[in-house]
């Protein structure tokens, strides 16, 4: 297709596009009118039943937590995706680590960089971890603290070089971690049926005070676990990539 | 009827689209498709946001406080998780394309197919 019928194509399809949204604006409530109930009653109902004062973790890890099951094994489908994808094909052998874009030498880390990545890389791990165990409190959660996990893999990257960051995350071991991840979520509700409960039900003690670290049961557990496998699907995806700037491209110049 | 946040959304959209209808270049387009979905974050807060109330948490506030809906933020949540396993695998996709036809422009991997 030419980038003239190409242009044409966009226009009419955008005019209904544009026809439709407006068409299904007239039928929603103006902004900041939000009709409910289900959020109303869930921010009514939730800190009484879970003891998470966070609500959003409580509907992702509790109410709509058979949903967000198939959520993480999203993840978990594309790590293995990028993965697959990105496999050693025939011809394909690795250099020397260092990194290299086609065509040109790239310039020798600066201190600079390097400094602030080191500096940042202890807090960084701590947040992380801060951040999947507080899902039941505060805004934040597993999925959250997973991806900042993951960050702190890659300041050590850009801090040292790539050998330093396949030391510390060794692909087999990552693997396994995210597999841990994704099965102890898969587990925890399975656990709840082997007690005569429906899947994930919430089945741990809750607490006794609304917004402990220790309260909410599940939802707490969840969220580690998640923060774990979204941690390691993430440094699989990230090392993936990574390791193409290995690659001798056979067949292109 | 305040239709601010819903324009937004509708400039967002359009901008995304039409970068992925000129693009020249994978890893631009799939930028653009990362913008095209951003959009739905700002519609999905935006059809739950309340006038005057808070974030749903009520960590330091007392219960039964007007909150936001908490259920189209926990959607923006599965939205940012599936946009990043998306994004993955598409650059996954655009490094393979370009080992294999030496070319990142959409429009030139359409001609090399023949």
């Amino acid at each position: 297709m030419k980038p003239r019928q190409r242009a044409w194509v966009f226009l009419v399809a955008m005019g209904g596009l544009a026809a439709f949204y407006l068409w299904g604006l007239t039928g929603l409530p103006g902004f900041g009118n939000y009709p409910g109930p289900y959020g109303d009653i869930i921010n009514r109902i939730a800190v009484g039943q879970t003891n998470a004062t966070g609500v959003v973790s409580a509907v992702n890890f509790e109410y709509r937590g058979f949903d967000t099951v198939g959520e993480e094994f999203i993840l978990f489908v594309a790590a293995a995706g990028v993965a697959t994808v990105l496999r050693h094909l025939r011809g394909e052998r690795e250099h020397a680590a260092r990194d290299e874009a086609v065509g040109r030498d790239v310039p020798p880390t600066s201190e600079a960089v390097r400094m602030t990545a080191l500096i940042l890389t202890g807090p960084t791990v701590v947040m992380g971890w801060y951040l999947a165990s507080h899902a039941q409190t505060s805004p934040s959660g597993g999925f959250q603290g997973g991806v900042v996990l993951a960050t702190a893999f890659v300041l050590v990257y850009l801090s040292g070089r790539y050998l330093a960051f396949e030391r510390i995350s060794p692909v087999d071991i990552t693997d396994a971690v995210e597999a841990v991840g994704a099965g102890s979520f898969a587990a925890i509700g399975l656990s709840a049926v082997g007690l005569g409960l429906a899947y994930l039900t919430n089945f741990l003690p809750l607490g006794t005070v609304p917004g402990a670290v220790s309260s909410s049961g599940t939802i707490a557990l969840i969220s580690f676990f998640v923060g774990v496998e979204v941690g390691a699907a993430f440094i699989l995806i990230v090392s993936e990539l990574l390791e193409q700037t290995l690659l001798i491209r056979q067949g292109s110049q | 009827m305040q239709v601010f946040p819903f324009i937004v959304v509708a400039w967002i959209l359009g901008v995304g689209l039409y970068g992925i209808v000129t693009s020249r270049h994978l890893v631009h387009q799939i930028i653009c498709l990362i913008i095209v979905q951003s959009s739905t974050y700002v519609l999905l807060l935006g059809v739950g946001y309340v006038t005057g109330a808070v974030a749903p948490y009520f960590f330091d506030i007392p219960e039964h406080t007007p909150a936001v809906d908490p259920v189209v933020q926990a959607l923006a949540l599965t939205d940012v998780v599936v946009e990043a396993a998306v994004t993955a695998l598409l650059l996954a996709f655009a490094v393979q394309a370009h080992k294999r036809f030496g070319t990142l422009d959409p429009q030139e991997l359409v001609q090399l197919k023949g």
